[in-house]
């Protein structure tokens, strides 16, 4: 089953090529073999997957199916499942099992998906690199020297190794595309609102926002199709009518205006990397497209302002877990603030506690108007710019991060250094647009993903643009070898 | 030295919603622990807040009640901080944008006059779960039935000068939350409870004293005691040269004192900051005029009705139309007997009283409305006296049965037979010839006072049932024919 994609095992499924059972037990043995390799997942659900995959295989024998019934997938574990233990990668959550579904969970299994079991990632969502994770880091499979990127990190390694074809992932701050431009994914964010964080563990929440990990732009087209749509059970979910994400796959890219922002391709930027970029960019302009430079001016304030905002709301969001009601607690309490401080000192990672403690401050009396508030007025700056420059372009295109996955490691110790890999990504949470990877080709073996962001509710948009260049290129289908190397990396097309 | 008192009221009104403020649990009270929770009430990771638009109505409906600015922008904000009942780590409420604005509400004072204290603003927030410290065997239990009710919060001006002013203020609130029906107003339940900023200065001085806050008071009883201990403590300490510390306090009632709450008062930062989970709440014209349309009478209109049109006098109007439970229950005695002084009279007498004496509200009296109303009938159509009728109102507050069945089992009818009145009078003369004789040498303007004696004798021999009037009427006219 290895690197088969999601549309090609439904097509399997439908035409009875095996059953979502035999592809299931399949799936959940190949984890079992390789993934000691990986470290991708946290926890295997064996048991309730079989079960959902034998009502799956109902539905295809009676002609209920849908085009996810029977495919198998993985979520981040930081989607509630119910029955299944989430742990938020944390020792937090180590022993939680959730009594409920998250809506994204609950549409995919109505669907008929089947999931296979929970993906590792950093602490509570919180890192670039999924080294935070209180179960391990997570090698990336196209060079086990390598980060996976984060925080969705076991996502985007369980789907670049061919262990599952498609992932559920949480972007805060670039926690899905990073890892897709990492791990040479196809990975969306979309418009804030646009998919319900109902049952997902809050990282910060004016930020979060679910999308799918997959191989290519259709499967991902797919997934959101299952994933997103107004949630009554999510205030700042929108009632916004969905439309058929793979509807516009096929469209043509005349006419297109894409934005070059300059200041996403200055001094910081690997050089590498910028080239990959701007072959692909070139790519899509030779498909009828038009480039336009543009400049987004206020984007370098996105790092400041994103480390007050994200982690203000996450030292509030974190605060429930408090060793009370569900979760760890530090043994033999000696009275309430021992169980309040041993709990959360024992309970929580380092990065996690760096965020808790950078939020309280900045929340704190007499800091608030310096930091909290001022960095809402640069969001609203960044917010502005993106408005400004969508009015001219239809999309903005660039990298996903200055460079191809680092070294294990090499981060880790200065988170500052860590919090810089960020730079292309926040931006787009910050104005609360959809923005996604997709493989862009290699640099040293490292795979590179190219960025498309667009206006408020134009996924269709992205993944129209994403489908029409991997069309003409196959970077998307190359998969790592065991070794580490890419097989091929030749364009197709070019 | 002369002290004036400045007292600042900040009241939770627990909203009379069916759901609870961000979630679709029941609101009740004493049901089994944690059963009226959902994963929201509960701080399950990954659980949202939906706010409760029926509490944004009820916030709406009271701030045009009182002519407040109502706030077409509010938003919610999380006060953070920990405690066990506290199942988020924080609580939702409003901070910079509350739902109502500044404005005021005229209370009456003892002298007749009017006053008017200034409302700061109120605003919506959701109540803690309940921390439980016995039963658990040196362990605390959490309930969190509680957890996110809607409460709203609403804070004067510090401007009432002493005990009675705040609890008239606390009345008139009270009176306006259920006449609008946001609130049951059962203070013994905790559905509405105060905290009172209490401070005193010397008489003349601008600045204002360091206050003492006094926690969760539940009783208009109570709100007056607490009060006045505490202006008395502070005086006892300023005029031993000592200072007041800026503290929260507890009344307690059983020891008449107040005493400084656990300290945890260590500089509490809140953290406030808006709610990420919540968008923020935008309201228009048409949604404030459309409640401010649909406003019931208020009581002071009520109130103005009572003296206008049923002639009441302003004392017993004001205290009728103090809630609505009370109002309505006088409007319906009235309804029946159609008497609107005497069923003041009884409202405010008899009833008032056996209500006070037997610790109950209105709504939980045993006597209905309809049984008073028929009870006072029988006062005015001379089946009954005034002391068979106090009989009969206590049967019913016994809930013995219907008035006619009570008045017949107890005899209570009044004898108006002219006939039979006669005859007694005519015994009650024949057997008292001495008494007679006196009547009969008095002068004539002392005659009158010497008629109890046989009036006295009649009732006797009646068993209370004669009716007074024709007795006294009958005996005057037989004993004057015998002068």
């Amino acid at each position: 089953m290895t690197n088969k994609t999601l549309v090609q095992i439904s097509k399997d499924l439908a035409a009875g090529e095996y059953s979502s059972r035999e592809i299931t037990q399949d799936i959940i043995a190949d984890i079992k073999a390789r993934d000691s390799i990986y470290n991708s997942f946290i926890s295997l659900s064996e048991d309730l997957a079989l079960t959902q995959a034998d009502a799956a295989d109902a539905r295809l024998t009676a002609g209920t199916a849908d085009i996810l019934t029977g495919v198998p997938f993985a979520h981040k574990d930081l989607f509630c499942t119910q029955g299944q233990v989430t742990t938020a990668a944390s020792k937090m959550l180590a022993n939680f099992v959730p009594p409920y579904e998250s809506t994204v969970g609950q549409r995919l299994l109505s669907a008929g998906a089947v999931c296979v079991g929970k993906t590792n990632m950093d602490e509570f969502a919180m890192g670039s690199s999924n080294e935070s994770s209180f179960f391990g880091a997570v090698k990336n499979p196209w060079d086990l020297n390598a980060v996976p990127g984060g925080s969705s990190g076991g996502s985007a390694a369980a789907v670049a190794a061919g262990l599952v074809p498609a992932a559920t992932g949480t972007d805060t701050g670039g926690s899905i595309r990073q890892p897709a431009s990492f791990c040479n994914l196809t990975g969306i964010k979309p418009t804030y609102g646009r998919v319900s964080r109902f049952g997902i563990i809050a990282y910060a929440s004016s930020l979060d926002q679910a999308g799918p990990m997959c191989q290519t732009a259709e499967d991902a087209a797919i997934m959101l199709n299952a994933m997103a749509g107004f949630d009554e059970l999510d205030s700042t979910s929108v009632q916004q009518e969905t439309p058929d994400f793979t509807a516009d796959l096929n469209l043509p890219l005349q006419g297109l205006k894409i934005g070059l922002p300059k200041e996403f391709f200055g001094s910081g930027l690997n050089p590498q990397v910028a080239e990959c970029i701007m072959n692909a960019v070139k790519q899509i302009e030779g498909l009828g497209a038009q480039i336009i430079d543009i400049s987004l001016p206020n984007l370098e304030l996105s790092i400041p302002a994103y480390y007050v905002i994200a982690p203000s709301e996450a030292s509030s969001n974190l605060s429930r877990f408090d060793g009370v009601r569900y979760g760890y607690r530090c043994d033999q309490p000696e009275d309430l603030m021992d169980l309040y401080c041993r709990t959360r000192a024992e309970g929580f990672g380092t990065e996690v506690k760096r965020r808790i403690m950078v939020g309280t401050y900045a929340l704190s009396e007499g800091y608030y108007d310096a930091y909290y508030l001022k960095a809402q007025r640069i969001r609203r700056l960044i917010k502005d710019d993106f408005t400004r420059a969508l009015s001219q372009v239809d999309v903005i295109m660039g990298p996903v991060a200055p460079t191809p996955a680092f070294d294990l490691g090499s981060n880790s110790k200065d988170p500052v250094a860590m919090y810089l890999e960020d730079i292309y990504t926040l931006s787009a949470n910050m104005a609360g647009i959809p923005a996604m990877s997709t493989p862009a080709g290699f640099v040293n073996g490292r795979p590179v993903g190219l960025q498309i962001m667009g206006n408020y509710f134009a996924e269709a948009k992205l993944l129209n643009i994403a489908h029409q260049y991997q069309q003409v290129t196959d970077w998307h289908l190359q998969i790592p070898t065991s070794k580490g190397m890419p097989v091929s990396n030749e364009e197709k097309g070019a | 030295m002369s002290w004036e008192i400045v007292i600042g009221l900040e009241i939770h009104v627990q909203l009379a919603t069916k759901s609870k403020l961000f979630s679709g649990a029941k609101v009740g009270f004493g049901a089994e622990a944690n059963t009226q929770t959902t994963l929201v009430d509960l701080g399950m990771p990954g659980a949202l807040p939906v706010f409760n638009e029926e509490a944004l109505r009820m916030a709406v409906t009271f701030g045009t009640a009182i002519n407040a600015e109502v706030c077409k922008h509010s938003v919610f904000a999380r006060k953070n901080y920990f405690y066990p009942d506290s199942p988020k780590g924080y609580q939702t409420s409003q901070m910079d944008h509350p739902i109502v604005g500044l404005g005021h509400l005229d209370i009456q004072l003892e002298d007749g006059s009017t006053k008017r204290v200034g409302v700061t603003r109120a605003h919506l927030e959701e109540d803690a779960g309940k921390s439980l410290h016995e039963d658990y065997d040196g362990m605390t239990g959490i309930d969190l039935n509680r957890s996110s009710t809607p409460l709203l919060e609403i804070v004067s001006e510090p401007d009432m000068s002493n005990a009675k002013e705040a609890v008239a203020y606390m009345r008139k609130m009270h009176a306006i939350v259920t006449t609008i029906g946001i609130s049951d107003g059962n203070m013994a339940e905790g559905s509405m409870r105060c905290d009172a900023n209490v401070s005193i200065r010397p008489k003349g001085q601008q600045k204002l004293g360091t206050r003492a806050e006094l926690k969760n008071i539940n009783s208009f009883k109570f709100i007056e005691r607490a009060i006045n201990v505490e202006v008395q403590r502070q005086i006892d300490i300023l005029e031993d040269g000592g200072k007041i510390a800026q503290e929260t306090r507890l009344y307690d009632a059983d020891k008449n004192e107040t005493r400084p709450m656990r300290s945890k008062e260590e500089a509490n930062d809140y953290r406030y900051f808006p709610c990420p989970d919540l968008l923020p709440v935008e309201i228009d014209d048409a949604y404030i005029d459309a409640i401010r349309q649909s406003l019931p009478e208020l009581p002071d209109q009520r109130s103005a009705r009572f003296v206008d049109q049923l002639g009441l006098s302003e004392y017993d109007a004001g205290v009728l139309s103090s809630s609505r439970a009370l109002a309505d229950y006088f409007e319906a005695v009235v309804a029946i007997c159609n008497d609107a002084k005497l069923s003041a009279n009884w409202v405010t007498g008899e009833l008032a009283k056996y209500m006070n004496q037997n610790n109950v509200e209105i709504d939980a009296a045993p006597v209905s409305a309809v049984h008073l109303g028929q009870l006072i009938s029988r006062v005015k159509d001379d089946t009954i006296n005034s002391k068979g009728a106090k009989t009969v109102f206590d049967e019913l507050w016994q809930q013995a049965g219907e008035v006619d069945d009570i008045i017949d089992a107890n005899g209570l009818k009044q004898v108006s037979d002219m006939g039979a009145i006669e005859a007694m009078i005519d015994e009650v003369i024949a057997l008292s010839p001495k008494q007679v004789q006196q009547y009969v040498d008095a002068e004539v303007e002392k005659r009158s006072k010497m008629l109890g004696f046989f009036m006295g004798q009649v009732m006797k021999a009646s068993k209370g049932s004669a009716n007074p009037g024709q007795v006294n009427g009958l005996f005057k006219k037989k004993l004057d024919e015998l002068c």
